[in-house]
């Protein structure tokens, strides 16, 4: 018994069949975290991006410091600082799933941002000495002119973060939440049975892996290569 | 007339290379300059200073009599804040070798955006301005169509309405035609001397096609190492110039202008 639902032992088929609905609750936490995970970590990226840019060095280096601290530790260490060392020390608690995600959102957003920055990077310098001859202010410059050229040379690095963060949600298992392979091993653990749940979920990941990388395809597809037009 | 332009002991290096050293330049109101000179020697670089592209490290340099990259007066001049650039750079605008035009927008969107942001002016009248420009410049049929299918000519031409729309007082060329195929560079110069005809706009323009200069120029600045060399109405300085370097100079650019040109 899972979730209030049992499975049927009978062979392997019926027990693949049985478990679906409990690994698709899992899949749904899985697909939550992927979510909303990635979407904390493109927008502090972009703020980490701009910081680090910043023209005062007690920005940019504070700023530079953090991001390097958060991409040279493993996730799991800020997992742990988020979900144990924070209500000890600030009295900040948060349900594992939102500590999860928070915790894959800055993990990402320091590599989203070095993303960005290499894609902010990339527009020539001449399009800044257009702007700033015209009196357009930086932020101006960022948004009407900088920004959307980046965006087509950022997508498909991005892409490739959105499919590498799904793969890392099972790390959140560590601390309790039920994402799908955790579910696929309570099920194991409790009928001594793991090759089907476990088949069942890298299947079940590859499918969502595929789909998401399809989902990157198609819009780079869309993107003008001059930039995002602004009208 | 009161200078519109002065440069006052002016000096610009970059780390240890002295670029301008002492540098004393002035124009004009409504005059328009041609600067000539050998490759390397800061051409670029004055136009880049009063574009507030490059800083200065030493002396003063004024627009319309007000320090543009100082505030102040007199003796007790600080180092320009931001307000103050953004001030000074409403008088001047530029046209770049490499256009730089905006890829992410349409033509007309290139030439309203500044009036619209900085400015802020409405759409329409946003809009009606770069009509009027784009019409100047013979790009009218091109109002909707993105810059990167467009000629280097055409890009030209639509970068100096863009530069007009903001009505500076002071308009930089930083050889407007050099990135040109040959056959795109008359139709930018004859753009470049209507605009010279029809308004009493200060000119300053580095460029190396005589023939561009002598119609348009009421002096021709021979700059060499960061100091001009010699100066004066385009005809004495192309058929008579007082110095060796200057002769040199010509003589080399009129047998190479067609080979630089295409290249
Ligand atoms: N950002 C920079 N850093 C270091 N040196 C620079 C920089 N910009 C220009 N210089 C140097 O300053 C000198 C003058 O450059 P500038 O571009 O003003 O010359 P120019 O007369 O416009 O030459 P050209 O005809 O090749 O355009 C050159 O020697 C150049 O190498
Ligand atoms: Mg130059």
């Amino acid at each position: 018994m899972l979730f209030g639902m049992s499975w049927d032992l009978t062979n392997d088929w019926t027990f693949a069949w049985s478990i679906i609905p409990m690994l698709l609750i899992g899949m749904k936490i899985t697909i939550i975290a992927t979510i909303f995970g990635f979407l904390i970590a493109m927008t502090l990226g972009l703020v980490f991006a701009l910081a680090r840019s910043a023209p005062t060095r007690f920005i940019s280096w504070p700023v530079g410091f953090v991001i390097e601290f958060v991409r040279d530790t493993p996730l799991l260490i800020q997992l742990f600082f988020i979900f144990y060392v924070l209500p000890s020390s600030t009295g900040i608690t948060l349900p594992a799933l939102e500590a999860g995600i928070l915790a894959l959102g800055v993990q990402y957003s320091a590599y989203c941002s070095e993303v960005y920055r290499a894609g902010l990077q990339a527009v020539p310098n001449g399009q800044w000495e257009a702007a700033r001859a015209l009196n357009l202010s930086t932020w101006q410059t960022y948004r009407d002119i900088v920004i959307p050229q980046a965006i087509p040379r950022i997508i498909p690095a991005l892409g490739n973060y959105l499919v590498s963060i799904i793969k890392d949600t099972p790390i959140l298992s560590a601390i309790t939440v039920m994402e799908v392979l955790h579910v696929a091993n309570i099920i194991g653990d409790r009928t001594y049975r793991y090759m089907v749940p476990i088949t069942m979920v890298g299947i079940l990941f590859l499918i969502l892996t595929l789909i998401s990388a399809g989902f990157v395809k198609f819009i780079e597809k869309r993107l003008p290569r001059a930039g995002i037009a602004v009208k | 007339m009161k200078p519109i332009v002065r440069f006052d002991k002016v000096t610009k290096s970059f780390g240890d290379t002295v670029i301008l050293r002492d540098f004393d330049f002035e124009l004009t109101p409504g005059e328009r300059v041609v600067l000539m000179g050998p490759s390397g020697s800061g051409k670029s670089t004055v136009l880049r200073i009063l574009m507030t592209l490059e800083d200065i490290q030493d002396g003063v340099v004024y627009i319309d009599d007000e320090p543009l990259w100082h505030e102040g007066v007199g003796n007790n001049l600080k180092p320009a804040s931001d307000k103050h650039l953004r001030k000074m750079r409403g008088n001047v605008g530029m046209v770049f070798q490499h256009f730089n035009l905006f890829p992410n927008m349409t033509v007309l969107r290139n030439i309203i955006e500044a009036p619209m942001k900085v400015l802020k002016l409405s759409r329409k009248e946003a809009e009606a301005r770069a009509d009027e420009l784009l019409a100047r410049v013979g790009m009218s049929d091109k109002r909707e169509a993105y810059p990167n299918s467009l000629s280097g000519g055409q890009k030209q031409r639509v970068a100096i309405a863009r530069a007009m729309a903001m009505r500076p007082k002071l308009l930089l060329f930083d050889e407007p035609t050099s990135a040109l195929d040959p056959e795109m560079v008359g139709d930018v110069l004859q753009v470049i001397k209507d605009l010279a005809a029809e308004h009493d706009l200060t000119m300053l323009i580095v460029t190396h096609e005589m023939g561009f200069a002598r119609d348009v120029a009421d002096r021709v600045c021979f700059f060499c190492d960061g100091q001009i060399l010699e100066q004066g109405a385009p005809s004495k300085i192309f058929t008579d110039p007082a110095e060796d370097r200057t002769r040199q100079f010509l003589r080399m650019v009129l047998h190479e202008e067609p080979a630089s040109e295409a290249s």
